[in-house]
């Protein structure tokens, strides 16, 4: 019943979707008011505060920021509105995903400190979150993206240290991109699939910023600026 | 016995070795200018990419060197496991067959970076029983056993070479476009065991440092560490992940992987190789 409702609620969806964003980003000016009267269109005004991700290391850190806000985001959403049958296999997997990307949203908030940007407000209204593979597909989607973004953002980075850090979750990432790959087309070649690793060299893709902001831009309300990203 | 002498008696190469990173790069990255943006930008990304391939380093060589030795016995163990007859059930064949796919392409990209071809080759003699202590190629639990354990030694070991590459950035890129394949490797790997094995607390991911052979999982900077960046993640707001049991400390430990040093992922390989 509760799939039901969902089917035929998308905005009210995308009202969920943005009180639990908010509540969780713990932004301060989250009024009962201000959340049932906030609309898509509400944030398409002329002149909205553009949200730039800024310069050198710490433009980068923000780009993981975002990325991971959205993941985690998303995550949450299919946890809280199941799609009819997920299998305890998969909520299990979908579940574990959900807690990792929450840290790493929390750890690139604590770690960037004041430099942080605000909390996103994630636009999923593409996403119907009572479907399998609605949700599988863009549980793909973000994962192979983050890869190729952690993967293309690398040799951008100046500090080693920040390296490291990118390093030790882009594999975790890769991690959860096969998995959720195997869900969607269980023991075949996909997990690791032509589409994303190259059959010449084995590679994964490596994607800069400016290629992956436009992509992702569709997902997140807030219009996000890159410009001063390295390249 | 210094483990990181073995790696200059399987790969001998030239001097030349640097040169010719520096050329395949440049060729590879030229290969990858397609689009039409790319195209209108490419006398300014060229110029770029020169720049940086004249900054690599005996450092780079090394790092290659060493990804080698490791490729080669990855690519070796899943050559021979996928033409074992009986090993592999039908069912899980095309996930070995695309992994040896990639380990294969791994191999040639990295020989050729390093120009170790004939007469120049030498790889390792391999001996995946360890003597008879595996049954490597005549039960399945134990190939996808070793598998596991070669795929997350191998993610380990990339992740802990990428400081080194900081100053080669063409390199450290392809080096990340490998470890990343490896963990997906890794991924399925791991939930292949959990399946043939019928165990909840295998995961695609690494949880704690549980896991074997533990050498793999423990070492200097165990799969077990909570503190990142001088931030204990157990101190974040982790609202949203049950505050109950284990179940954050578990999911802090999952959600980084860590890094072996060079000295320790031999020190893995090396019963594998034949002295």
């Amino acid at each position: 019943m509760e799939n039901n409702l969902l089917k035929n609620a998308g905005p009210m969806l995308e009202k969920v979707n943005r009180r639990y964003f908010l509540r969780s980003a713990g932004v301060a000016a989250t009024t009962g008011a201000f959340i049932m009267g906030c609309t898509l269109d509400d944030h398409n005004i002329p002149g909205e505060e553009v949200v730039d991700l800024g310069v050198g290391d710490i433009g980068i850190l923000n780009y993981a920021y975002a990325l991971e806000q959205l993941e985690a985001a998303f995550y949450t959403q299919v946890i809280m509105t199941p799609y009819a049958g997920m299998s305890e296999e998969e909520k299990t997997i979908l579940t574990d995903i959900m807690y990792h990307e929450i840290i790493h949203r929390q750890f690139f908030k604590a770690a960037l400190g004041a430099a942080a940007i605000k909390g996103l407000t994630p636009n999923f209204g593409g996403i119907d979150f009572s479907s399998r593979g609605s949700v599988l597909g863009a549980a793909k989607l973000f994962e192979d993206t983050g890869v190729q973004a952690y993967n293309g953002a690398g040799n951008l980075i100046k500090d080693v240290n920040y390296l490291l850090i990118a390093g030790k979750i882009v594999s975790v990432e890769a991690r959860h991109a096969a998995a959720i790959r195997d869900l969607l087309n269980p023991n075949s070649a996909d997990f690791a699939g032509n589409d994303v690793v190259d059959t010449v060299n084995g590679f994964d893709k490596a994607i800069k910023p400016g290629v992956i902001l436009p992509a992702v831009q569709p997902f997140v309300v807030n219009k996000i600026s890159g410009s001063g990203l390295p390249s | 016995m210094n483990l990181l002498n073995i790696l200059d008696q399987f790969q001998k190469f030239d001097g030349d070795a640097i040169e010719r990173i520096e050329y395949t790069s440049r060729r590879f990255f030229l290969n990858k200018i397609s689009t039409k943006v790319a195209a209108a930008a490419a006398p300014a990304i060229i110029a770029g990419s020169m720049n940086k391939a004249y900054a690599q380093s005996s450092e780079a060589v090394d790092v290659l060197k060493f990804a080698l030795t490791l490729e080669y016995l990855e690519n070796e163990f899943y050559n021979l496991g996928n033409k074992t007859a009986g090993l592999i059930p039908d069912m899980y064949k095309p996930v070995f067959a695309q992994i040896e796919q990639h380990e294969l392409a791994h191999v040639k990209f990295l020989e050729a970076a390093l120009g170790v071809t004939p007469p120049f080759r030498d790889k390792p003699t391999f001996d995946f029983t360890v003597g008879g202590t595996y049954k490597a190629f005549t039960d399945f639990d134990t190939f996808v056993f070793l598998s596991h354990a070669f795929e997350d030694t191998g993610v380990r070991a990339y992740k802990g070479q990428a400081g080194t590459l900081i100053k080669d950035p063409q390199i450290l890129e392809y080096a990340l476009q490998v470890h990343s394949v490896e963990a997906r490797h890794a991924s399925i790997s791991r939930k292949i065991l959990a399946k043939i094995r019928n165990s909840k607390s295998i995961k695609s991911w690494i949880t704690l440092d549980e896991g074997s052979p533990a050498p793999v999982y423990k070492g200097s900077n165990s799969e077990a560490t909570i503190v990142q960046g001088g931030v204990n993640l157990l101190d974040l707001d982790l609202t949203g992940i049950p505050d109950t049991g284990s179940v954050r400390y578990k999911a802090a430990t999952e959600a980084f992987d860590e890094i072996l040093t060079k000295e320790e992922t031999l020190a893995i390989a090396i019963p594998f190789i034949k002295m």
